[in-house]
């Protein structure tokens, strides 16, 4: 269970949001919602750890997530804005660097299946430089396959530059993920319908005033 | 633990000799700005020579420095920075992972080329001995300390200028000890506690400097 | 719009006991608290660094005897020489005070390490210039790389690296933060640095004019230097104080208090 308790957090002299609380219990979708500029991927980065919040605190399991980082960053994901892909590797050198990083080393097939599972056998070997932007994305996400299965997956943006297909097979996979325990957080402006039992909204609002 | 740390230098290590190029600019650097010195200063043989530990170890430096931004801009850039701070084991480790890729890149293959440039100067074997093994703990030394420097002006505009006006005062005792240990040969004196000083800052460096690099890429993502 | 009254970062993070013990302890390290109290406090800094400052002077220039060697040119140690003190003894204050602030979350401290580092710098210039000024007279060279001179040379450095990297960064949460690395760095450095300097300075004898060569001292010297290094104290206090007020009420504009402050209270 991942809680957020009274959160707030200043960027610079904007006040992004403050006081903001949920809680997402295993099982559960919680999409994040909120105008351009109104705090969507510093919270995304707050639960996972890279930020600081200005005032209160993430719990895991009840305990705050810096007390525990290495079991936090074991069961978590996070897609970010940026793809964190080397251009000058393969996917599938990028997919065996990233698993081994998470903590759970994925062999060769392993990475295969999860390329394939997002439509990238075919350009599993070429360097990443040489794909598109949908591509290099479906490789960030396809970190996905490989990691803990009912972990916490934090997505931001995921839908992003993928083509219909992509975005109908990630919703595929995110309600699946869910619904075999796991947690996901993401934000998206893209209608997309998601096939899960429990989806928690939570809206940052107007652009943010000044703090 | 190990595992990710071996991870992560081989993948530095990969991505480097895909492009060959900025090691080898790293050497040709080291190689042309000990060529000037003899340009700016004449060629008298005697006054060179006197000079010679200086000019290796500043251009070693100034070499090594260039290379800084290296190590961690281009993960920066592309979000794999952030994906090694949310790794499991801690960032410092991997940060000496990286630290250690740059060593291999720039420390040690100016150790090995400095023999060279050494001759150039007319100095003795006992001496080019000192120089490479001045150098072999001295640049690893650099490479520790640049990080920090390095680390602390991620994504900030003139970020390359800012870190070397950081580091370059901190490498002042490597210098030190290293041009010392050299010229100690030269004048007929041992270079064992100059170069014992080299290793016992490397050990210090090694200590200190990949926490306080960790620390500053944290600030950096934040 | 809200105002934090708290004096860290993330209040949220303390337990309430601990919360209530902090706000004694740590009352006037609230900005708003502090600011008010900075403003009494400078004018009487100012006026004893203004008092001591005549005094030593007056002791300097007119009563301590002249010295038999260098005549009159000697007496800018009582420049040089508390300005060198202050130059090294407020680096370590800075490091100090960034160290709490990257610790604790502390704003205050962070902005006092901010605050301290030009005063720094320009005691370090000072002893630099003021050094150079009396090598002339004394070893007919305006520059002589004495292992002091040198090292005193790289705190300058040190200090303008300090500076360049925090007004580099945009955020000042971050500059605060990258600074302290650095200044928590540069403070391990410092010892190392200067026995480094020492070192070469003494295998490489052939040039070296040490400033040991100091005249022995008389009561009246020293009591003039102590009188000008109290002086220089205040007047760091009282400039370092004044530049945490302009910084405090930069960074917090929009709170309100400051509002009120800049406002002008009727």
């Amino acid at each position: 269970m991942l809680e957020a308790v009274s959160l707030g957090c200043v960027r610079g002299e904007r006040r992004l949001f403050s006081n903001t609380g949920f809680s997402v219990a295993k099982g559960q979708l919680l999409r994040i919602t909120g105008a351009n500029g109104s705090g969507k991927t510093s919270l995304l980065r707050i639960l996972c750890g890279l930020l600081t919040p200005s005032d209160g605190k993430v719990l895991w399991n009840t305990r705050p997530i810096g007390e525990q980082r290495e079991d936090y960053h074991r069961a978590l994901t996070y897609v970010g804005h940026l793809n964190g892909l080397k251009d000058d590797m393969t996917p599938h050198e990028n997919l065996a660097v990233a698993s081994t990083l998470a903590g759970c080393p994925a062999g060769r097939s392993a990475r295969r299946d999860a390329l394939a599972g997002f439509g990238l056998a075919h350009c599993a070997d070429l360097p990443v430089r040489h794909l598109s932007q949908g591509q290099r994305r479906r490789v960030a996400l396809a970190r996905l396959a490989l990691q803990n299965p009912s972990g916490i997956w934090i997505l931001d943006e995921p839908f992003t530059a993928l083509d219909a297909e992509a975005v109908a097979n990630l919703s595929r996979i995110i309600a699946a993920h869910a619904a075999a325990g796991g947690i996901v957080i993401f934000t998206t402006h893209m209608e997309v319908t998601i096939a899960a039992a429990n989806i928690v909204l939570v809206n940052l609002g107007q652009q943010a005033d000044r703090a | 633990m190990i595992r990710a740390f071996v991870c992560v230098a081989r993948r530095d290590l990969a991505l480097a000799l895909r492009r060959k190029s900025d090691v080898a600019n790293t050497l040709v650097f080291f190689v042309i700005v000990t060529s000037l010195f003899p340009l700016g200063v004449g060629p008298e043989r005697s006054l060179l020579h006197a000079m010679a530990p200086g000019i290796l170890w500043v251009a070693a430096l100034l070499a090594s420095m260039l290379s800084l931004a290296r190590i961690f801009e281009p993960d920066f850039a592309d979000g794999t920075l952030e994906q090694l701070a949310l790794g499991v084991e801690p960032l410092s480790v991997l940060v000496i992972g990286k630290i250690g890729a740059h060593w291999l890149l720039t420390g040690l293959p100016l150790t090995l080329i400095s023999p060279i440039l050494a001759l150039q100067f007319d100095l003795q074997p006992l001496a080019i001995l000192a120089l490479c093994g001045g150098l072999l703990a001295g640049t690893a030394a650099l490479s520790l300390i640049g990080a920090v420097g390095a680390a602390l002006t991620l994504g900030l505009r003139g970020g390359g200028v800012l870190a070397a006006l950081l580091v370059l005062p901190l490498y002042i005792p490597v210098l030190i000890f290293g041009a010392g240990a050299v010229g100690a040969v030269e004048s007929g004196l041992g270079a064992q506690p100059h170069l014992l000083l080299l290793g016992a800052f490397f050990l210090t460096s090694l200590a200190s400097a990949p926490w306080a690099t960790a620390t500053a890429i944290r600030i950096a993502l934040d | 719009m809200t105002t934090r009254d708290s004096d860290t970062y993330y209040s949220g993070n303390a337990s309430p006991s601990a919360a209530k013990h902090r706000i004694h302890w740590f009352h006037y390290a609230s900005p708003q608290t502090f600011y008010p109290l900075a403003g009494r406090l400078i004018p009487w800094f100012a006026a004893l660094a203004v008092l001591l400052g005549a005094a030593g002077m007056y002791v300097g220039f007119l009563v301590a005897p002249t010295d038999a060697q260098q005549g009159d040119a000697y007496r800018i140690i009582f420049l040089h020489v508390p300005a060198a003190w202050m130059s090294m003894f407020l680096y370590v204050v800075m490091a100090f005070w960034a160290g709490v602030g990257l610790v604790f979350n502390t704003r205050l401290s962070a902005m006092l390490a901010t605050a301290i580092a030009p005063t720094g710098a320009m005691f370090t210039f000072l002893a630099l210039w003021t050094g150079s000024l009396w090598g002339k007279p004394t070893w007919g060279t305006w520059w002589v790389w004495d292992a002091r001179l040198t090292s005193e040379l790289i705190l300058l450095f040190l200090y303008f690296g300090f500076m360049a990297l925090q007004a580099a960064i945009d955020d000042p949460r971050r500059a605060d933060r990258a600074g302290a690395v650095l200044a928590l760095v540069g403070v391990i450095n410092v010892p190392i640095i200067y026995f480094s300097v020492i070192w070469w300075n003494t295998l490489h004898q052939g040039a070296s004019i040490s400033m040991k060569s100091a005249p022995t001292m008389a009561m009246t010297m020293l009591l003039g230097m102590l009188l000008m290094a109290l002086c220089f104290w205040m007047y760091s206090i009282a400039t370092i104080l004044a530049r945490v007020r302009c910084i405090l009420l930069e960074r917090e504009r929009h709170t309100d208090w400051c509002m009120t402050e800049l406002r002008g209270t009727p």
